[in-house]
């Protein structure tokens, strides 16, 4: 206390609520670098040129009719995913075990299509798969939740762990039916199987967008989605304002489960008509997490994200194949692409300020009042306006930090939860009415 | 009434010319399109699960590369796909080399078979192959075929190199004659392994007659941790001899570590285990790729089950590390070798192991009083209840990979305990 005040070279600052603009732009400019480093990348690992690169990514997105299928099909099947368990992540229930819950919900569909196909009526067999696609998937969803509810254990943890006992469950299945397999099941007669619709890809993209419209209905429209928001941003707020935070951790889990379960019943009977402890679903599950994280829980972000990130996945695979760079190609050109992107939200969340700020933007004020003019935009007066919106980032109201907010989640929740819950009763009042 | 039957008539001349128009297409279709193996449009492309990582793998994609290098065929026109699972995306990846102009395509894992069939019902004009496979025979689709190599005689011939090393530690008394105990890393309990576990085996047998055996199954096929550990727990066990079925370097390197000699598989691992390496036996694929891509530039028919075999080249051993093999067993190879190719030397010879029946061990079997077996009906047309439909003992000889190019030699003989069941 008594050592003289040192300003450090940089500080970072957090903003209040950066502007809509600031952050499409950021997340525009980490799309294209992402995009360029993974160029650089390949063109070094492949020692050909750039345009090898971006010739072979577009045609290996857009080269045929099915690769553009195979966009949507696989943007539809990781968008699915991604909303699976938004809720949970929105009200804060570190839900990671949505490639458990989506391989029991395979596991389901398998177990009816395995011992009833043939002898029962197809629909029959479908509905019925449909139904224990949902049970197992809401099944292993909802006991972490109950868990979670009732001693308050670890979610990641047993959400985590879950996941391998569906694996080996998956496992064991297979050894007891097919036991001089591989460890794959396969149904590929299809019977008593949805099979292709149409063709292979429109129904899980309909799904798809209809739980979209569903999700975001649910999450903004709802009281349901309301009340799983503001668990997720304090306990004790919901519990001061009446809600049964119980009720709600277990009724969002049974909602994550029964769209897992959904996910695994469309992979087994409508895309891979078989199953495999390893492939079905294939980390898919982690994926969507991430997907989820990306598109701020908003079920139109996380459109957008599962459409980059499959666009991303499919140009960088063909890339890998032709330039003989390895299936575990495209994996790396996704890790660079994601936390490219994750890291660029830093950006918007915060603003760097270097210690001698003001004298710098002294030096470059005459050429930033170059291109103000050239935009015919005084842009020294945009400058101080953001200089003056800079404070401490302290004093926020629940309005604004349900708002998307990813780097500062800890810290706002704390001063929140000391503050907040006046103004979150009277919301609540408002939203009562 | 005139101008119906008119028209009548006019409808039935018309359906009368598509029909004949259609028939025409076919005789058309039925006959195969050549290629010019020169033409930059000509290309040919392969499925892998894994990539060169895996051993079992890597063999496929240098076979691929060295064989295509050999026919004249330049880099762009062979594309190499990996990491490509046995689930939907082994159709899609089949989809899309056929989109990429490939008019072959091979793929390398049991699993990839349904998807590539599927692929192949769509693609008529594109020739598909598949390694491991059992139902191109039953399905009978001129572009659909499915290929394996006689890989028993290769590891029976790596039993002799492995037995005349048990011989080498019972003469210097290292061990004595009923310690002489081999271990076995397997990945699953099924056919494919338990043939290939069984001709070593019996190739030991021939030359150390006291020799037993112990199985462990990892449960999968590349598995480098579990590998290990079921090697080191062989070893543990008094195992003094491993050899194994499985891709990853687990247990080679287990045995190096632990300084017990070890009979390798896919390609030799003299140079991480220079101590511990006799020699190592593998299928070459080479052959049946050139074969598979002659056949189809000249437009003939590929055969639908194709087996490769010693005499093809197409199994083939590596050199025998005479830091670790015993003396002369280079040699004793080479005079097994030409007797399996003359046909004098057959590997499941009955007369050489017997077997125990029991209510639920080996119940396709029939044996005499003596153990012997006389007779065994194995699934040779695949069907989801694995009827046992073919007898595949022949005047003495279980006939392996004659009714079909993939094994299905699963009987468990005497002299073998297995530890444990994966499938």
């Amino acid at each position: 206390m008594n050592r003289k005040h040192h300003e450090p070279l940089i500080h970072l600052v957090k903003r209040v609520e950066a502007s809509q603009k600031l952050a499409w732009s950021v997340r525009i400019a980490a799309f294209l670098i992402s995009f360029f480093l993974c160029a650089v990348i390949s063109s070094i690992m492949s020692g050909r040129g750039l345009d090898f690169f971006f010739s072979n990514f577009f045609k290996g997105v857009f080269g045929t009719e099915r690769l553009i299928w195979n966009l949507f099909h696989d943007t539809a099947i990781m968008l699915l995913i991604a909303l699976a368990v938004t809720p949970c992540f929105k009200m804060k229930f570190w839900n990671i075990g949505g490639e458990g819950q989506i391989l029991m919900g395979a596991l389901g569909c398998s177990v009816i299509v395995n011992s009833m196909a043939g002898s029962y009526p197809h629909a029959s067999v479908i509905v019925l798969s449909l139904i224990l696609s949902l049970a197992f998937g809401v099944a292993w969803a909802v006991i972490p939740a109950i868990f979670k509810a009732k001693w308050n254990t670890n979610e990641t943890l047993l959400t985590l762990m879950m996941n391998y006992i569906a694996v080996c469950l998956v496992d064991y299945f297979i050894k007891k039916v097919a036991s001089s397999g591989t460890g794959i099941l396969n149904f590929s007669n299809k019977v008593g199987l949805i099979g292709p619709v149409g063709n292979e890809f429109i129904l899980k993209i309909v799904v798809a967008v209809v739980v979209t419209l569903i999700m975001g209905i649910y999450l903004k429209y709802t009281k349901h989605g309301y009340e799983l928001t503001v668990v997720g941003e304090s306990v004790n707020t919901a519990r001061y304002i009446g809600i049964n935070t119980k009720k709600v951790i277990i009724r969002t889990l049974v909602l994550c489960g029964v769209l897992c379960g959904l996910i695994g019943f469309l992979l087994v009977s409508a895309t891979d008509y078989g199953l495999n402890s390893d492939s079905t679903v294939g980390g898919k599950g982690f994926t969507g997490v991430l997907i989820s994280w990306l598109g701020h829980f908003n079920p139109l972000g996380i459109a957008l994200g599962s459409f980059v990130y499959s666009f991303f996945f499919r140009g960088a695979t063909r890339v890998g194949t032709i330039g003989r760079l390895g299936g575990s190609f495209p994996d790396v050109l996704c890790g660079v692409f994601l936390f490219v992107l994750i890291a660029s939200e830093f950006f918007i969340n915060y603003q760097i300020k270097f210690r001698n700020g003001d004298k710098i933007r002294e030096y470059f004020a005459p050429v930033v009042n170059a291109f103000a003019k050239l935009k015919k935009r005084p842009a020294v007066v945009a400058a101080s306006e953001n200089n003056s919106t800079e404070s401490d980032g302290g004093e926020k109201d629940l309005q604004e930090s349900i708002k998307d907010e990813i780097l500062s989640e800890e810290v706002t929740a704390e001063s929140v939860s000391e503050e907040a819950p006046k103004e979150v009763s009277d919301s609540a009042e408002e939203e009562e009415k | 009434m005139k101008v119906k039957k008119i028209l009548a008539t006019l409808l039935i001349v018309c359906l009368a010319a598509v029909l004949c128009a259609v028939f025409v297409g076919c005789e058309d279709g039925n006959k195969k399109p050549t290629f010019d193996i020169n033409d930059p449009e000509f290309k040919v492309g392969i499925i892998c699960l894994h990539d060169e990582n895996s051993t079992y793998d890597k063999n496929f994609i240098d076979a691929f590369k060295s064989a295509t290098a050999e026919l004249g065929l330049t880099e762009d026109q062979v594309i190499i796909k990996t990491e490509v699972g046995e689930n939907n995306a082994c159709k899609e990846a089949a989809y899309e080399l056929a989109d990429l102009g490939c008019d072959v395509i091979f793929a390398d894992s049991f699993g990839h078979e349904p998807y590539i069939l599927e692929a192949a019902k769509a693609y008529p004009n594109v020739q598909f192959a598949h390694a491991t496979g059992t139902t191109a025979h039953t399905e009978n689709l001129s572009n659909f075929a499915n290929a394996f190599a006689s890989i028993y005689e290769g590891r029976y011939l790596a039993g002799i190199a492995a037995g005349m090393k048990l011989n080498e530690m019972i003469d210097s008394g290292k061990i004595t004659a009923d310690q002489a105990k081999m271990g076995y890393v397997g990945a699953y309990t099924y056919a494919e392994v338990i043939s290939g576990y069984t001709s070593f085996y019996l190739g030991a047998k021939s030359v150390c007659p006291s020799v037993t055996m112990e199985v462990t199954f990892t449960g999968s096929w590349y598995d480098q941790t579990a590998e290990s550990q079921s090697a080191t727990s062989l070893i543990q066990n008094g195992c003094v001899l491993i050899s194994q079925h499985a891709d990853s370097m687990g247990a080679p390197n287990a045995c190096e570590a632990a300084g017990v000699p070890n009979v390798s598989y896919n390609g030799s691992t003299l140079s991480a285990c220079p101590n511990t390496f006799i020699v190592s036996s593998r299928i070459d694929w080479a052959p049946y790729f050139k074969y598979l891509i002659n056949s189809v530039v000249k437009g003939e028919q590929v055969a639908y089950d194709w087996t490769g075999t010693i005499a093809t080249g197409s199994v083939v051993l590596t050199d025998v590390n005479t830091n670790a093999a015993a003396a002369g067993t280079a040699e004793a190879i080479a005079a097994a070798k030409a007797k399996l190719v003359d046909g004098t030397l057959n590997v499941f010879d009955t007369a050489t192991f017997t077997v125990t029946k029991t209510a639920d061990k080996n119940v396709n079997a029939t044996i005499d009083g003596n153990g012997k077996l006389t007779g065994y009906m194995a699934d040779v047309d695949t069907d989801a209840a694995y009827t046992a439909d073919t007898q595949v003992v022949e005047n003495g000889v279980f006939k392996e990979s004659k009714f079909r190019s993939a094994p299905y030699f699963d009987i468990q003989i005497d002299g073998i305990t297995l530890l444990n069941s994966k499938f």
